[in-house]
């Protein structure tokens, strides 16, 4: 397709394509899927049969994928994964649930969890299915999973997969079932459109081309927004070349949660974040080292402080006692050795395969390294990088570690996301019944589940994956089973509704203007001064961005302190963000690739917001670890083992937080007790 | 950590249907300098936002050429290593140069299917409207791991 440069892949030469009056194409569609990833291709899938039932029935419902990168590599998992972090093989979903409860420090949705576990390893299946080489135990190689094949276990719920692939496979998947047609790659969605009569209900979102100068308005009745989850909102620990290989990718750019806040979604758990102990500089994964190879962890005397110290966790009962202590309790003991100053912190790598030298023999053990070497190959091939350039051979050298810069996560080890209605077959509350209930904005529903599963408080607005707060542990299977679920509900929200057009509430024209304002700050200030990014009237996305992390990092609890915080320090955060979104309006945009970077930045301050109104709300330490409330740092049973929810009133740039109430649908007693 | 062209072998992707590189990159970081204005080079690719590539390496696989290459971020990392892929149909290999001049060389599988093979819907069973709010995917009758009811406390 020409763009306007005659190329639409080349428009990009500096400065020559600016333009301010794109072209604006309107569509008309029943569902429109907003991402490419883990979740969306898994929507895609799930939607096509149903879409098909409906035509029987002489319904026809039209549908588009927009994907602001090429599906084939597009996501969290474009580089592919070494394990399946989540297959249940068997396990009862109750117990996944109670695993996920757990990992998250005791406060998400059973309802949610236990609703994923039953459905998920269809996914896997179909993966495999699909192509993906699945390791299985001896004796069952040739024994597909679905067919009761064991696969080779990573801890209790992860799989060992040759997954470099599994992105194009499940992406192949996807455009097959819905046809190239109804795929749009390159298009970068900017905000969703609420309906001018409703203003709860969603009517439709806009977005711009990356390869020429065209906004996209979509109209939908029901749309899946699976953009994935946040990286970037707090300085990364490398800042010149290696900026932007932290451990979750830049294009993770916390727009899930951006556009569900601006179109007056509730939000839940924003306090939450994921800091991950990684392979220091490349954030290799660690897991096959200390589950295959029994790899412990050591300070600069080489304590095993993990379990030398292990009574600490006793002040954090009762997930400290548990025999599994959840991710963000094992970064809390690294970090009390790097602020004790017993740093640096490395995998005890020589010890483990020393160890591991006397019972096998060499060959056994070069296969072993190469399983090590995979798990950085396929997905961190970063960190083999460093190793390299290091000379590490981990015979010899320990390798160093450090836990990572924040990330917001709804699918991993985190559980921020969009408050979502669960499945009414679990035994979920259906009423607010808590000292708080007068405290939640009476537009919001009440309980746990309005109708349908995974459908957000704005009316037709779908989530899944990163995007579905208040669960977690998903990954790349959960992730994709959770969008065939929500594929499947939105296919009914539109049986449902069959005389149903939203209108969205804003004039065409008036958002594609809004769109390309980045655009018209550029135009209008360049040739004042010679060099056009240093300007007294415009910020660079760049300088944008950098601002943004480095009041995330300095003032809400990021790598510079140590993950610590309090009320003070978040208040100074609050007014230096507000003066932030101010500029970012003069923001400029000197060509579609700024542009892009423009709006991916926006919805990254607005989503660190969100995470400083819920870290400050919240006035304990739930996650230590990954974040401390200095001025309440203790875990706070009494009065916040509760969801902290929020809505964002776009009009006043303002937040409302409150509380609802956490109920166990599983019992979680189980968890202690010895098995 | 940046992909870095190689001038010799990168062609701009010159009659193929499609810019692999800049096609691919998750993070619209692959450029073509269609006239040379911003690298020297016209009609090659280079990476316009180096301190954001994230090394994914979807660009360096992709490339028709094998012309991308990857340094590890020079602020972080000591000169002299290389990890270069050779993605195949059903199999990678990898090959690790130290700073020592040592060298590792790993294959693993990929795929155990050809790619473009994938029939999404082969034996499967058609979506039943009438389960449509029922657990279960469209070829299901219940959920995959249905569950023990008495694990449910308020059912
Ligand atoms: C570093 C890291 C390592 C991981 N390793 C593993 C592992 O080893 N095993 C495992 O099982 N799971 C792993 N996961 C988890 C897994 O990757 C995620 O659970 C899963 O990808 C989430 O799916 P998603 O669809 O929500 O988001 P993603 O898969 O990230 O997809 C987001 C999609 O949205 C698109 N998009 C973003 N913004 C826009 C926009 N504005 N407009 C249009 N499109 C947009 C993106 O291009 C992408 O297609 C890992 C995650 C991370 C971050
Ligand atoms: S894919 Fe390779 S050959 Fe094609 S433009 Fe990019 S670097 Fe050049
Ligand atoms: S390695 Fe990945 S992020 Fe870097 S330029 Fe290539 S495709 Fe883009």
């Amino acid at each position: 397709m020409a763009g306007p440069l005659g190329n639409s892949e080349t428009e990009q030469q500096a400065g020559a394509d600016t333009d301010a009056t794109p072209e604006v194409l309107e569509e008309q569609l029943d569902i429109l899927i907003i991402g490419g990833g883990m979740a969306a291709c898994g929507a895609a899938y799930e939607v096509v049969p149903w879409i098909e039932a409906a035509k029987e029935q002489g319904i026809e419902l039209d549908i588009k994928l927009v994907d602001k990168a090429a599906l084939v590599r597009s996501g969290a998992v474009a580089q592919g994964l070494s394990s399946i972090d989540a297959y249940l093989g068997g396990q009862d979903p109750a117990d996944y649930a109670r695993m996920v409860s757990h990992a998250l420090m005791g406060i998400t949705r059973d309802d949610l969890a236990y609703d994923l576990g039953r459905h998920l390893d269809d996914s896997v299946h179909l993966f495999e299915a699909w192509g993906l080489p699945v390791v299985k135990r001896p004796g069952d190689e040739d024994k597909t999973l679905a067919e009761g094949g064991a696969p080779l276990r990573s801890g209790h719920w992860g799989i060992i997969v040759h997954g470099e692939s599994l992105k194009p496979i499940v992406a192949d998947a996807a455009r097959r079932a819905l046809g190239s047609e109804r795929v749009q790659e390159h298009v970068c969605i900017v905000k969703l459109l609420a309906d001018a009569d409703e203003p709860g209900r969603i009517a439709g979102a806009v977005g711009f081309s990356l390869r020429e100068h065209r906004v996209y308005v979509y109209r939908c009745k029901a749309c899946l927004l699976a953009t994935g989850g946040g990286a970037g909102l707090f300085r990364p620990r490398a800042v010149g070349e290696a900026a932007g290989s932290g451990w979750s990718p830049g294009w993770s750019a916390a727009s899930t949660y951006a556009m569900a806040a601006e179109v007056g979604a509730e939000l839940t758990m924003m306090e939450s974040r994921v800091v991950p102990i990684r392979f220091k500089d490349g954030y290799g994964p660690v897991s096959a080292w200390r589950r295959r190879f029994e790899a412990t962890f050591v300070n600069c005397d080489g304590d095993t402080f993990l379990s030398t110290n292990r009574a600490i966790l006793e002040a954090y009962a009762p997930y400290g006692q548990s025999r599994v202590p959840p991710p963000c309790l094992r970064s809390h003991l690294l970090l009390q050795e790097l602020r004790e100053g017993r740093g640096p912190i490395y995998m005890n790598t020589v010890a483990a395969l020393g160890k591991l030298a006397e019972s096998l023999t060499p060959k056994e053990i070069k296969q072993l390294e190469a399983g090590v070497w995979q798990e950085f190959l396929h997905a961190c091939v970063g960190q083999a990088g460093v190793w390299a350039g290091e000379n590490i051979e981990p015979e010899k050298r320990l390798a160093e570690l450090m836990p990572a810069e924040p990330s917001l996560l709804g699918s991993d080890v985190g559980c921020c996301g969009l408050w979502t209605s669960g499945p009414e077959d679990l035994g979920a509350p259906t009423d607010e019944d808590h000292d708080d209930r007068d405290r939640v904005p009476s537009h919001l529903p009440e309980g746990w589940s309005w109708g349908y599963r995974g459908m957000t408080t704005v009316r037709g607005l779908f989530t899944a994956g990163d995007g579905v707060g208040a669960s977690g542990h998903k990954y790349a299977a959960g992730s994709h089973a959770e969008g065939r679920i929500a594929a499947k509900a939105m296919v009914k929200y539109c049986l449902d509704h069959p005389d149903l057009h939203p209108t969205p509430d804003t004039p065409a024209a008036q958002l594609a203007e809004e769109l390309y304002r980045p655009m018209r700050n550029h135009l209008a200030h360049r040739d004042q001064t010679t060099d056009s990014s240093i300007n007294p009237e415009t910020i660079t996305p760049d300088m944008l961005l950098l601002r943004l992390q480095k009041i995330m990092d300095e003032y809400v609890g990021g790598v510079s302190t140590l993950y610590q915080t309090n009320g003070h320090m978040l208040a100074v955060a609050e007014q230096k963000l507000e003066v932030l979104k101010q500029d970012a309006h003069r923001v400029r945009a000197k060509d579609l690739h700024e542009l892009l970077r423009c709006w991916e930045h926006h919805h990254r301050i607005l989503t660190a917001e969100a995470h400083l109104m819920h870290v400050r709300f919240r006035e304990e330490t739930r996650y230590p670890g990954f974040y401390y409330r200095m001025d309440h740092n203790r875990i706070d049973e009494e009065h916040w083992k509760c969801f902290v929810n929020s809505v964002y009133d776009k009009s006043s740039g303002t937040w409302t937080c409150f509380k609802r109430a956490h109920t166990d649908l599983v019992d979680k007693s189980k968890l202690f007790k010895d098995d | 950590m940046p992909t870095f062209v190689r001038t010799e072998t990168c062609d701009g992707c010159d009659g193929r249907e499609r810019i692999a590189c800049v096609s691919i990159c998750p993070h619209d970081l692959m450029a073509l300098d269609l006239d040379g204005s911003a690298t020297g080079w016209a009609k090659k690719a280079w990476n316009r936002e180096p301190s954001q590539c994230w090394a994914c390496y979807a660009c360096v696989k992709a490339c028709p050429q094998q012309a991308i290459e990857f340094r590890a971020a020079a602020d972080a990392v000591p000169l002299g290593a290389r990890v270069q892929p050779e993605l195949g149909d059903a199999f990678i290999a990898w090959t690790i140069e130290f700073r020592n001049g040592d060298q590792n060389r790993f294959e693993y599988p990929v795929r155990t299917r050809p790619a473009d093979s994938i029939e999404p819907y082969a034996g499967k069973a058609a979506a039943k409207l009438d389960r449509i709010g029922q657990p279960g995917f469209f070829d299901q009758d219940e959920p995959t791991n249905p569950g023990d009811p008495a694990e449910l406390i308020h059912i």
